[in-house]
């Protein structure tokens, strides 16, 4: 006991001077040298699957983007460039030709051929695989071959096997050239090929056609800048090491622990004691403290998440636009980012995210400027409810900020609004879907691939997948078809823009914030940056030694 | 004796077999959309839909259903098997990673309670009323007002991020120097219960008769407390003790996500909080025995204890 209490007076003096010594020489600004031999930790929750075709949250994602190469990457502007493809063109946008640089292995030696992408692809696609991302390849010919629906919903009796198990869209020319040929054409097909379900397999991940080996995705074999080192630690941590035989850009460390945390509160008092190099997302709670903690290695950055509430729109409280309008107009927003989230997040004023090209400021316009005299007197003119409900899932941290926004709904508009909390989205959605009246509710949108149809097509068009408020025009549905297939990515956008615009007339729902990547990391590490979809750029971050 | 310990291990199993048909009807009972709780806020596809349904047999609704799935899965369980957790992983290794770490805090939890708790307890027993006995109560009221969701992060933050004496967090591999802190934190209340258990306990039994004797036979002070007092005293310690080591080791969810410790508690939290039917019935099913076997290993050393205690 003595000496344990001895230990600790002992060691405040210590710590300070060390705090003080690491503030002088360390930090941010690119001082102390970059060490290529050592290797850096980086939070991360427990993956649910690590095979491309089935990760679809940012943990999968962040260990995925150091294990493979994608076809394209994004440049500055989010513009897709080659990467792993040699060459990605089409002339009339339905007949894709994919030529492969030539020199990339996997990390067990084999070749990346045409064929690992094709089998990856049409496993990923293949319905009886259950893979999450499954969706994305849709646009390629003959994915609806490869579906099976069960004949009675839910019910007892077992899903046909589907027709086919190789997507007809998908022809090998070569060893190093493939041709994808879609359903429909779309311009932004190049632009999708970014993302991690588009990834290839080598033919050591299968044990026969089609048939994923046992135990693959714990010792997984991609051919990206790192490979595995051991197997999955599930729940613990996730090692990898430099593949040196990586034909692209080398990373500058030997190697990334990616760090199994379940509550982030853990992981920051990590990185603040530097035992943990990255936090990718710095806990709310923990904002207010974040600049003194961390000083310059707090940082922010662009990310594509978009936080809405939407209107039921069959619901016939809720069916004039004018009705909508008001409410939106009645909102403060900054006041609810500056008290509710400490500027983690952006005001949003449009119906897409401003990470995407074509998108433009405030095309919300005067609906969502913050007015409350006109705000009152355009409800009061258009008959609005008198009782506004705003129901939100109770385990996403959402009460704060929609009982704020309830309390100017009831300053501003003279209504009774209250917050209802669902325990979970899915009881959320569920009540949505049986059209249960809930009032208005949140949702929020993180883009897949930066196309401003990805947020056009599944949030606002008739039968888009997570258009949950039944909003509905042929004309908006329209432009987004015009776009998808129009010629070049610029006529593209306009269409796109054009269909925007469309939203802000009907205002189907209520843009609110757009996300931001709040990210932090310890002295050990330099040039941290975090891409639009929340994962830490491995190529660039730099060991200090 | 014997008898007696093969009698309770046949009760045991229907014990066992009672509480997973329970534990396995609530869960059945209270799950919304497993599928989707599981995807979280992205949409299903519905070709994953009827894949996942079909896989853990969601699609068997009702009364019948609910019977299916049971006996499908105690037949499992016969066979050793613990079946997939919804994400696909094998139930019995998930546990069987998080086992280790867990008991290894417990045990430090359930060591900081005896060696501080009991002789902190015996001592304050001893000179009831005096300066150390009420400054402990103070203490250990203190503590026991305080919730761990508190106490956790609070020692957390100042032992290991502000004077760095112990490490912030564990980890899935941690060295017991890294445990000691997550364990006296859960020790704690422990600690608080069994000292004021053996204070009182000590305290009534220092002024029983066979002390008197004890004393007027000039029996050493030493011997007096060591021997007589605290053998008679411990038995209600020793019972809490036991029932404590099932409660560490389920309800260690806070300390182990404070530190991260990916244990028995954590997997069990997440486990509830995504609808992991399978997975929550698997590690309550592990509880179950665990608790089981320590209030068999209790009543057993209540004998040792207390001679006069005899099982037929």
């Amino acid at each position: 006991m003595q000496v344990r209490r001895l230990a600790a007076w002992a060691a405040v003096p210590l710590v300070a001077t060390l705090g003080l010594a690491a503030c002088g020489s360390g930090g941010d600004g690119g001082s102390g040298d970059s060490n290529p031999n050592a290797t850096v930790s980086i939070q991360i929750g427990e993956p649910q699957h690590l095979i491309p075709t089935n990760t679809t949250e940012t943990a999968g994602n962040q260990v995925l983007a150091g294990l493979f190469t994608p076809l394209v990457t994004y440049d500055a502007q989010n513009k897709p460039v080659e990467d792993q493809a040699e060459s990605i063109t089409s002339t009339d946008n339905t007949l894709w030709t994919i030529k492969l640089k030539d020199g990339y292995t996997f990390h067990n030696g084999e070749k990346v051929t045409s064929d690992s992408y094709i089998n990856a692809w049409n496993y990923g696609a293949y319905a009886p695989n259950g893979q999450g991302a499954a969706y994305f390849f849709e646009k390629i010919a003959g994915y609806d071959d490869l579906q099976s629906t069960d004949p009675d919903g839910d019910g007892p009796q077992k899903a046909p096997t589907p027709k086919a198990n190789t997507l007809t869209g998908l022809k090998k020319v070569d060893d190093l050239t493939f041709t994808v040929t879609l359903s429909a054409p779309y311009t932004d097909f190049k632009s999708m090929l970014g993302y991690n379900a588009f990834y290839p397999l080598p033919n050591a991940a299968f044990s026969s056609p089609g048939v994923i080996k046992d135990g693959f995705e714990d010792a997984i074999i991609g051919d990206g800048p790192f490979k595995m080192k051991g197997t999955w630690q599930h729940d613990a941590k996730i090692e990898v090491e430099k593949y040196d035989a990586f034909a692209g850009e080398k990373p500058k460390v030997a190697g990334v622990e990616f760090r199994i945390y379940q509550q982030l509160t853990a992981a920051y008092a990590d990185v603040i004691s530097d035992n943990l190099d990255v936090l990718p997302t710095i806990p709310t709670e923990n904002l207010t403290s974040v600049t003194t903690d961390l000083g310059d290695r707090f940082q922010q950055s662009p990310m594509s998440s978009f936080q809405f509430v939407a209107f039921p729109t069959f619901d016939p409280n809720f069916a004039k636009p004018e009705v909508r309008k008001a409410i939106s107009m009645a909102i403060d927003r900054d006041e609810i980012i500056k008290s509710v989230f400490k500027d983690s997040q952006q005001s949003a004023r449009s119906f897409v995210s401003p990470v995407v090209s074509g998108y433009r400021d405030n095309t919300c316009g005067a609906a969502c400027e913050f007015n409350p005299t006109k705000a009152k007197a355009d409800y009061t003119a258009a008959g609005g409810p008198a009782k506004i409900e705003i129901s939100y899932n109770g385990d996403g941290g959402h009460k704060d900020w929609v009982d704020a926004t309830c309390n100017q709904l009831k300053t501003n508009l003279g209504v009774d609004c209250v917050g209802a909390a669902e325990p979970k989205f899915a009881d959320l959605l569920d009540k949505v879907e049986k059209k249960t009246p809930v009032g208005m509710f949140r949702l929020g949108w993180v883009m897949d691939y930066p196309s401003m149809e990805d947020y056009l097509g599944p949030l606002y068009s008739t039968n888009g997948s997570s258009n949950y408020y039944g909003y509905s025009n042929p004309q908006f549905d329209a432009l987004v078809k015009e776009g998808s297939a129009a010629a070049t990515p610029e006529e593209a956008i306009k269409k796109y823009q054009a269909a925007e615009d469309i939203l802000a007339n009907d205002m189907p729902v209520i843009p609110l914030r757009f996300g931001q990547n709040n990210f932090g990391y310890s002295n050990k590490v330099k040039n941290v940056e975090m891409d639009l979809f929340q994962v830490v750029n491995l190529t660039k971050i730099e060991a200090v030694s | 004796m014997f008898r007696y310990i093969v009698r309770r291990l046949l009760q045991m199993v229907l014990a066992f077999f009672g509480t997973t048909l329970i534990v396995y009807a609530l869960m059945f009972a209270g799950q919304g959309d497993p599928i989707q709780a599981l995807a979280g806020e992205r949409p299903v596809t519905p070709a994953q839909r009827a894949y996942l349904t079909e896989t853990f047999h969601l699609d068997k609704k009702g009364v019948g259903g609910f019977f299916y799935r049971y006996f499908d899965y105690i037949g499992n369980l016969l066979h050793g098997d613990l079946g997939q957790s919804l994400t696909q992983r094998p139930i019995g290794k998930m546990i069987e990673t998080a086992w280790p770490v867990t008991l290894k805090l417990a045990l430090i939890a359930i060591a900081v309670a005896i060696l501080f708790g009991v002789t902190a307890g015996v001592i304050a027993g001893i000179r009831r009323g005096g300066f150390f006995d009420n400054s402990t109560l103070l203490l250990t009221l203190l503590v026991l007002g305080i919730p761990s969701i508190v106490l956790a992060p609070l020692a957390q933050y100042f032992l290991g991020v502000k004077l760095s004496i112990f490490p912030p967090t564990a980890g899935a591999q941690p060295s017991f120097y890294a445990l000691l802190l997550p364990g006296i934190v859960l020790g704690s209340l422990s600690l608080a219960t069994a000292l004021r258990l053996t204070r009182t306990s000590v305290a009534e039994n220092m002024r029983s008769d066979y002390v008197r004797t004890a004393k007027s036979k000039g029996l050493a002070r030493r011997r007096i407390v060591g021997v007589h007092v605290l053998r008679n005293s411990l038995i209600p310690v020793v019972t809490f003790l036991g029932v404590e080591l099932g409660n560490l080791m389920s309800g260690a969810i806070i300390t182990e996500g404070v530190f991260n410790i990916p244990g028995i508690g954590f997997n069990l939290f997440r486990g509830i909080r995504t609808e992991d039917g399978p997975l929550v019935v698997g590690i309550v099913s592990i509880l179950v025995v665990v608790y089981l076997i320590c209030n068999l290993v209790v009543d057993v050393l209540y004998a040792v204890l207390d001679p006069r205690i005899r099982y037929v």
